[in-house]
């Protein structure tokens, strides 16, 4: 590896000041610590150093991500071929996937990277690794059909201004994956709902080759249409059916994730893969998981219990395996920038992010994906819960003091 | 009357070449240095000049602001040379020793019989005040105040550290003596001991409150310990001395001398003999241990006074720090680290670390670690959260902490607990830390900004 860094060091000069590509420095300088971390020393302080660092930390988020990654491209081509009544072996489903992920991908870190180099560039500080995590989260909350311009806008929208206008990595509020994902929610509500879950639905329908029954819906779309109808009535009742055993919706294939919805939010175990990971290298936090998943559960039993339609009605293990809620639960409220960043102030974070995900789904179904509402809300929220614990820190030391 | 103290967060960090329970007896050295920057807090005043003879015990310098507290030659010697830096600050004092080493007497003094202010005035006479240090700051200590209580860890957690128990051994009594003679200086808070349950030879000290603490570094921490048995409020003020340094209070008033004796640990893994070695405070480096020209992997070798995790970085031919007790000899780490060998995406079967993401986590607890001082990556903003608190054993939050003196939040600094905190209590942070942030560096600047701006 020398001879490597022989020829990074000798292209070197021309990107420092003074040289023709100066201008170009941060992309220099990305390429070179990518390959080469740096052979910086420690100064005074700790002499030694974990070798732990920001590079590290994100490549293993995104590690965490391929299972969801790789069921998704395999799923959207499972999902198309059975919506036109086909079947196709395992490649046949993943080249159908990857046409659809891969430029989906290349937008995101195309348009995303872009403008972080910009930034970079601008205020003459080294590349932060915050977007290559973004930028694979991205493709993952999108719809499969999701028309490719409209991603470049919401990835723009989302790093100027959900993260570069803040300050850059590290300083931003909300979540910048899902404030993508809520710009195209707000932005195109007609384009962002309807027929864009399974690959080419639409044109299968004109050309008559739709599998009957299928709409492309996802099981939330077809839980919002019960709302505001009585439980014991027939079209009710057979949205429910698809929930039960051997119908769409199961239990057993919102577990596998065979079902219609963003890319990479369907399979609960593959999601659950990445938990592991993240979990066991110490990157994601299993207090907000695990809160999370308990105010998931809570409010979907409290429904149950209420049973007042018939999104009610669906047991509270159901309603975590559907929709964003896993995803979001192992992805994006864990995202330690914008999640608390005290030990208790997480576990409340977790716990209200997972019972409003529940509550907003059940409640508006104008926003059937409750998740990303719930946790861009508790984003918001997140610095006034740490607030409220490092006040609680505060008063036991000003209490100590009364007491001598 | 003890009582035992868990302490679970932390890290132990097991470098290779740890100490042998050994002491060796240094030669003594030619040229010693009293360095002024090791002393917190204190302006210097000269009292000699370039060539004056000094006994072990006359005073070199006294703080400028507080004239009767003395810092005091360890030998008998000539000034070589007086080391300045920028603004004409003063660096260190050397001085030339005399092949026969001669001592100013202090005269004896029975502590038993004594008040509090003869034991003060000899401390300050004899140059042994100026190894008390104060929370809040760590600082120097203001002999003017009373002291809620005094604290010693008589154990060191930190990697490579020098174990008290080799230190002290046949030294009991002189320890006994100084804490003594703490027990008359210390408000009604006492003198607090700090051990580790398994160590038996100062369980018998009396006059003191002996704690026992249990788990990984830095339970060992003076800070830790005061968090845990006494914590400190605002305007409390406490004391911190080493246990070598009891010691050698006693030495002082049972004999009269001043003899600043330290039982060095000479370890890391570039180090040929890891030993203990007894020399005194500011001896020269090249007296205590010898130097390997290249480390193991054919970059220099790093000279650490004081523990690699909070210690200062010296030259071949520097000297102990004042308040030192090991040197490390580790290798240094220039060479640039490919990304999948020993960069970021190693599978790091060689790479300690407090993350699980280095398979090194797989390891045997027992295997013992050779860490080069490779920052491992580049500074970043705050991003991780939840990484310092795992290795921060106080009520105390220490990333929120950090934040309001990187802004310099005077009134956040004060409630979120800054008088508790040294540096060195957040060394841990600092190893871990995936932003790579200076976080000791910070929290020395702003005891200072906060001490300045109370005056």
């Amino acid at each position: 590896m020398k001879a490597l860094h022989k020829i990074i060091s000798s292209v070197k000069p021309h990107f420092e000041e003074g040289g023709k590509l100066a201008k170009f420095w941060v992309v220099f300088d990305s390429l070179e610590t990518f390959t080469f971390t740096p052979g910086h020393v420690t100064n005074n302080g700790s002499h030694i150093r974990d070798g732990i660092d920001l590079k590290r930390t994100m490549f293993f988020v995104i590690v965490a991500l391929l299972p969801a990654l790789l069921f998704g491209t395999w799923n959207i081509g499972d999902q198309y071929y059975s919506s036109i009544g086909e079947s196709a072996d395992l490649f046949a489903k993943m080249i159908v996937g990857a046409f659809k992920v891969i430029p989906l991908i290349v937008v995101s870190y195309g348009v995303g990277l872009g403008i972080e180099f910009f930034f970079a560039a601008k205020r003459g500080h080294g590349i932060n690794e915050g977007f290559l995590v973004s930028g694979m989260l991205i493709p993952l909350v999108m719809p499969v059909d999701v028309p490719l311009w409209m991603v470049a806008v919401a990835v723009a929208f989302a790093v100027i201004i959900g993260k570069e206008v803040f300050g850059g990595t590290g300083m931003n509020i909300v979540n910048i994956a899902l404030t993508s994902r809520a710009f195209l929610f707000f932005a195109y509500p007609k384009q962002m709902s309807g027929e864009i879950w399974i690959h080419d639905v639409a044109a299968s329908k004109g050309g008559g080759l739709l599998v009957d029954g299928t709409t492309g819906a996802t099981a939330l779309g077809y839980l919002a249409s019960t709302v505001g109808k009585v439980v014991d009535t027939p079209p009710v009742q057979g949205v429910m059916n698809m929930f039960a055993d051997g119908g769409m919706f199961s239990l057993h294939n919102c577990l596998l994730g065979t079902i219609p919805g963003s890319i990479g939010e369907t399979s609960v175990i593959a999601i659950l893969l990445g938990a592991v990971i993240l979990v066991v290298t110490g990157i994601g936090s299993l207090r907000i998981m695990a809160s999370f998943l308990v105010g998931g559960l809570l409010m979907g039993l409290i429904f149950n219990l209420l049973g007042l339609n018939g999104f009610m009605t669906l047991g509270p293990l159901h309603q975590i395996v559907i929709g964003g809620f896993m995803f979001g639960m192992v992805f994006m409220a864990t995202d330690p920038v914008t999640a608390a960043t005290t030990n208790t102030g997480k576990l409340i974070y977790g716990f209200l992010g997972g019972f409003f995900s529940i509550m907003i789904r059940v409640f508006n179904p104008a926003y059937p994906e409750g998740v990303m509402m719930a946790v861009l809300f508790m984003n918001v929220m997140a610095p006034m819960i740490d607030h409220y614990v490092l006040q609680a820190n505060i008063n036991r030391r000003q209490k100590r003091l009364q007491n001598i | 009357m003890s009582r035992i103290q868990r302490i679970k967060k932390g890290a132990d960090i097991r470098l290779e070449g740890r100490p042998a329970d050994t002491v060796s007896e240094a030669p003594s050295a030619q040229i010693y240095a009293v360095k002024p920057p090791d002393f917190e807090g204190v302006i210097t005043k000269l009292d000699v000049r370039v060539g004056d003879n000094v006994k072990a015990g006359s005073t070199l310098f006294y703080d400028k602001k507080k004239p009767s507290v003395k810092y005091s030659s360890p030998v008998a010697g000539t000034i070589k040379d007086i080391v300045r830096g920028a603004k004409r600050r003063i660096l260190a004092i050397e001085i030339e020793a005399d092949s026969e080493n001669s001592y100013v007497d202090f005269g004896v003094l029975d502590v038993s019989t004594s008040t509090r202010d003869q034991i003060l005035s000899r401390l300050l006479e004899g140059g042994m005040f100026p190894f008390f240090r104060q929370r809040p700051f760590d600082v120097v200590a203001n002999p003017d105040d009373l002291p809620r209580s005094i604290h010693i860890s008589a154990f060191d957690s930190s990697p490579l550290a020098a174990s008290t128990f080799v230190a002290l051994d046949g030294r009991l009594a002189d320890f006994q003596i100084g804490i003594d003679a703490l027990a008359k200086l210390a408000g009604d808070g006492g003198v607090h001991l700090g051990l580790r349950s398994s160590d038996t030879t100062l369980a018998g000290v009396k006059n003191c409150q002996i704690t026992y603490f249990e788990g990984p570094h830095p339970s060992g921490n003076v800070g830790v310990q005061i968090h845990h048995t006494a914590p400190l409020s605002k305007g409390e003020v406490v004391w911190t001395i080493s246990p070598q340094d009891v010691a050698n209070l006693g030495t002082l008033l049972k004999s009269g001398q001043y003899i600043p004796s330290r039982v060095v640990a000479c370890g890391g893994s570039e180090c040929k003999h890891p030993q203990h070695v007894l020399t005194l405070s500011g001896a020269s480096i090249s007296s205590i241990v010898e130097v390997p020209l290249k480390a193991h992997n054919g970059d220099d070798v790093r000279v650490i006074s004081g523990s690699p995790l909070t210690g200062d970085q010296v030259s071949k031919d520097g000297y102990l720090g004042a308040h030192h007790f090991a040197i490390a000899l580790l290798p240094e780490g220039h060479d640039p680290k490919f990304l999948l060998t020993t960069g970021w995406l190693s599978l790091g079967l060689d790479r300690f670390s407090l993350s699980n993401s280095f398979l090194s986590w797989l390891m045997p607890k027992s295997k013992e670690w050779a860490l080069d001082t490779n920052m491992g990556g580049e500074e970043r903003a705050f991003v991780v959260s939840g990484q310092y608190e795992k290795v921060f054993p106080m009520d105390i939050h220490p990333v929120h902490l950090v934040k309001s003196i990187i802004v310099n939040d005077i009134d956040s600094m004060e409630k979120l607990g800054i008088y508790e905190v040294s540096p060195e209590d957040f060394a841990l942070c600092e190893y871990g830390c995936t932003s790579k942030i200076p976080v000791q560096k910070i929290v020395r600047e702003g005891l200072d900004n906060l001490r300045n701006e109370l005056g």
